[in-house]
C-alpha cells in the first residue's frame, strides 16, 4: 500500500528524522493561509509547491515548482492544484492533483539517495545509499552501479552501528553531518521494521547550506500482508489514488487490475491469469484486465467478476478460463449461467473449463440456453476470444 | 523414488481442526496419504478427520509419539510464521506451508530460523507437493496427475494444474510436482529443486514455470546451465503485466529490468533451457524433447 509524500514525512518526523516542512491544502482558497503558516512557523521566504499523487517523476511532469516569493507560490498553487499530472508512472491519462504541499524551500549543498527494501535474492533487507541523489535509482543502477552502496541487514540483528557508519562514509560525510546520518539511518530502519514497510526511500536526502541533513522527499510502501498489525497505517490509504474498479473488486476479494485492451479475462489463480493474458496477446488480441477470482470462486464471485469486467467500455469479448482443482467447474458454470441471465450481456463470452467436474459443467452450459462460446483447450479459448473481440 | 514425499512419508497437519485444514487433510487421506496426526495447540488428546487421526498439542509431541517427518500447515497468516518455526524446531524434516498472506518481515525471520535447523521448507502461499500415486502434501487436485518421469516446479497453483494436464494429454506422467509459492520470500527455490530432480533417477525432464518478479528463475537457469544434464523446459508468466503492478502473487511484480518476463526468458534460453512462448505449448514441447 502506497501513501503520499506528506504522510510519509509525518511518519519520519515521528521517528525524529528531520524533514522539509510544509502544509497540505486541497483547496486554493486555503493557499494564502498555508503560505502564511509556512512563512511563520518555518521561517520560509521561498517555497516549493509539490503535487501529492502516488507516482514518481512528479518533478519532471511539472508537479513540483519552486517559487521565490509569495506571489509566485500563489501562482504555482493555482497551477498545480487541479492539474492532471502525467509522469512515466501515471500512464498517459495522468492523475488529477487533489492535494498540494506548500513546502519550505531549502538551500541544497548536496543531494543523496537512501532507501531500504527487501533483497529477495538474499532473503534479507538491504539499506542502500548513493551519492547520486535526485536521480531515479533504476537509472543509477544501470549507468553507474558502483555509486550504489549497500549494507545487508541480517535477520534479527537490525542495522548495526558500524553499518550505519559505513553508509555515511560511503556518502563522503564527515563531522556533524556524518553523525546525523548515522543516527538517521538507524531510525529509518527502525521505522521500516516497526511499520512493516516494503520500501522506505528518501530521494533526495540533502545536506543544506547550513550543514543539516534533511529528507526533502519521502516514499513509503507498506506490506499489505502486515496491514492487519497496523490499523493506523491502513487508515492512511487514499482511495482517490486507486482505480475505482480495482477498489470495487477488492470489496469482493477479487484481484483485479485494469489494462487497456479489449479482451476481458476471468481466471482462477494468479499464474494462470497472467498466462491467459499472455496467450491472448500472442494470438493477436489484447487483454483488458487481470482478474484472479481466487481459490474459492463461486456463483457470487463469478457474477461480481462479470460486472466489473463489463463496466469497462473497451471490453469487446470476455474469456473465462477456469482450471478446477478445489473449485468445482459445475459451480462456476452455474455462476456463469446466472450472471449471463441477470446481467445485460452484450459481448460474446468464451468459456473454457477444465479439471474437477468439467464435463458436468460443459453439459450445464450447453443445456442452459445462454449464449456462450465453448472452448476445449487453453489454445482454443484464446483463438476464439481474440476472434470474437474483433467483432 | 520421486523427490521430497512418497508413500512412506509420515504426515501431520498443523491446523487440522480448522475448516481449511480439515477439508484438505481429508482430501489427502482420500488420496492415500499416510496422515499420522494433526496439531492444534490446546486440542491435544482429541481426534480429527472423523476419528481417523489423533490431535497433538505440539509438533514435538507429534514427532515423539507418532514419528511425524512431514508437516502440512494450514494455520491462519497471523500464526503461520510461528507454526513453521515450531515444526522446524521439532525436527520435522519437510515442512509445507499453504497459508497465504504471511507478512514479509516474518518470513525473513522464518527463513533465517529454519536455516539453523535441518528442515526443508516449501512455501508459503503455495499448492504444496504431489508425487502421483504416492503422496499429496497440499491442495493440488490429485486426479489430474499420473505417475511418470517429468518433474514439475512452479510458482503458481492453477498454472501447474494446466501444465500437468497438458503433460498427461501427451501421455507423460510426473515424478513429483511442486508448487513453491509466489511470495517474495520462499523456503525452497527453483535451484534447490533442480538439484533434487537432477539426482532423482526417476525424473527424465524438468518443467520450470516461473513468473515476473525477483531473480529466482535466472539463478535457477544459471544453475541448470552448469549442473543439470536433464532437459529443462521453462515458461514465464506475465509477459503482458504492467511494470510496478503486483499481479495477484505478492512476489509477482516487476521492479527491476531483469525481473520482466522477456528478460527472464532471454536469460533462460541463453542458459540452454527450452523456453516455451505460449503457455498452451508446455506439454507438446516436453513431448517433442523426450521423443
Amino acid at each position: 500500500m502506497k501513501i503520499h509524500e506528506y504522510q510519509a514525512k509525518e511518519l519520519l518526523k515521528g521517528y525524529g528524522i528531520p524533514i522539509q516542512g510544509g502544509v497540505i491544502i486541497e483547496d486554493s482558497a486555503e493557499a494564502e493561509a498555508a503560505i502564511d503558516q509556512v512563512n511563520k512557523e518555518l521561517g520560509a521566504e521561498q517555497y516549493v509547491i509539490k503535487a501529492q499523487v502516488h507516482a514518481g517523476g512528479r518533478g519532471k511532469g511539472g508537479g513540483v515548482k519552486f517559487a521565490s516569493d509569495r506571489a509566485g507560490a500563489l501562482e504555482q498553487i493555482q497551477a498545480i492544484l487541479g492539474m492532471t499530472l502525467v509522469t512515466h508512472q501515471t500512464g498517459p491519462e495522468g492523475r488529477l492533483v487533489k492535494k498540494v504541499m506548500v513546502g519550505e524551500a531549502l538551500d541544497i549543498k548536496q543531494e543523496f539517495y537512501a532507501a531500504i527494501t527487501l533483497d529477495r535474492s538474499k532473503d534479507m533487507d538491504v539499506f542502500m545509499v548513493s551519492s547520486e541523489g535526485g536521480m531515479e535509482i533504476e537509472e543509477v543502477a544501470k549507468t553507474a552501479p558502483e555509486k550504489i552502496v549497500k549494507e545487508a541487514i541480517r535477520p534479527g540483528f537490525g542495522l548495526r552501528p558500524f553499518q550505519a557508519r559505513n553508509l555515511a562514509l560511503a556518502l563522503g560525510l564527515e563531522g556533524p553531518a556524518a553523525k546525523q546520518a548515522i543516527g538517521m539511518f538507524q531510525k529509518l530502519y527502525q521505522l521500516y521494521r516497526d511499520l512493516d514497510c516494503s520500501i522506505v526511500e528518501i530521494n533526495p536526502l540533502i545536506v543544506t547550506e547550513q550543514g543539516d541533513l534533511v529528507a526533502l522527499d519521502a516514499k513509503i510502501v507498506f506490506d499489505e500482508n502486515a496491514l492487519y498489525l497496523h490499523s493506523d497505517i491502513a487508515e492512511m490509504r487514499d482511495l482517490n489514488e486507486e482505480d475505482p474498479a480495482e477498489v470495487e473488486a477488492a470489496k469482493y476479494h477479487l484481484n483485479y487490475i485494469k489494462l487497456d485492451g479489449t479482451v476481458g479475462c476471468m481466471v482462477n489463480g494468479a499464474g494462470l491469469a497472467m498466462a491467459t493474458m499472455d496467450i491472448i496477446k500472442q494470438r493477436g488480441g489484447s487483454p483488458a484486465n487481470f482478474l484472479d477470482v481466487g481459490g474459492g470462486a463461486n456463483v457470487e464471485t463469478v457474477k461480481n467478476g462479470f460486472r466489473i469486467i463489463l463496466a469497462d467500455e473497451n471490453v469487446k469479448a470476455v474469456l473465462i478460463n477456469i482450471f478446477g482443482g478445489i473449485v468445482r467447474c459445475d459451480r462456476i458454470a452455474n455462476g456463469i449461467i446466472e450472471a449471463v441471465k441477470v446481467l445485460d450481456l452484450n459481448v460474446p463470452v468464451v468459456v473454457r473449463l477444465a479439471g474437477t467436474n468439467a464435463d458436468v459443467a460443459k453439459e450445464l452450459l450447453a443445456n442452459s440456453g445462454v449464449s456462450i462460446i465453448s472452448a476445449d483447450s487453453f489454445e482454443d479459448a484464446a483463438l476464439k476470444v481474440v476472434e470474437a473481440a474483433k467483432g | 523414488m520421486a523427490i521430497l514425499v512418497n508413500k512412506d512419508s509420515k504426515i501431520i497437519v498443523q491446523g487440522i481442526t480448522g475448516s481449511e485444514g480439515s477439508f484438505h487433510a481429508s482430501q489427502c487421506l482420500e488420496y492415500g496419504d499416510n496422515i499420522v496426526g494433526g496439531v492444534t495447540p490446546g486440542k491435544g488428546g482429541q481426534t480429527a478427520l472423523e476419528g481417523a487421526v489423533p490431535v497433538f498439542n505440539s509438533c514435538q509431541e507429534a514427532r515423539d509419539k507418532v514419528g511425524a517427518n512431514v508437516s502440512l500447515i494450514f494455520v491462519p497468516p497471523a500464526f503461520a510464521a510461528d507454526a513453521i518455526m515450531e515444526a522446524a524446531a521439532a525436527g520435522i524434516e519437510l515442512i509445507v506451508c499453504i497459508t497465504e498472506g504471511i507478512p514479509v518481515a516474518q518470513m525473513v525471520e522464518v527463513k533465517a530460523f529454519v536455516a539453523t535447523t535441518g528442515s526443508r521448507f516449501i512455501g508459503p502461499n503455495c499448492p504444496g507437493i504431489l508425487t502421483p500415486d504416492e503422496a499429496k502434501v497440499g491442495i493440488m487436485p490429485g486426479f489430474i496427475a499420473r505417475k511418470g518421469s517429468v518433474g514439475v516446479i512452479s510458482k503458481s497453483g492453477t498454472l501447474t494444474y494446466e501444465a500437468v494436464d497438458q503433460l498427461c494429454k501427451q501421455g507423460l506422467g510426473q515424478s513429483t510436482c511442486i508448487g513453491i509459492g509466489g511470495d517474495p520470500i520462499i523456503g525452497t527455490t527453483m535451484t534447490d529443486l533442480l538439484e533434487m530432480f537432477e539426482a532423482d533417477p526417476e525424473t527424465e525432464a524438468i518443467v520450470m514455470i516461473g513468473e515476473i518478479g525477483g531473480s529466482m528463475e535466472i539463478e535457477a537457469a544459471q544453475y541448470a546451465r552448469d549442473h543439470v544434464s536433464k532437459p529443462v523446459i521453462g515458461f514465464i508468466a506475465g509477459q503482458t503485466a504492467p511494470p510496478g503492478r503486483r499481479m495477484g502473487h505478492a512476489g509477482a511484480i516487476v521492479s527491476g529490468a531483469d525481473e520482466s518476463a522477456a528478460a527472464k526468458k532471454r536469460i533462460m534460453a541463453e542458459c540452454g533451457i527450452t523456453v516455451v512462448e505460449s503457455p498452451a505449448d508446455i506439454g507438446r514441447t516436453v513431448k517433442a524433447i523426450l521423443k
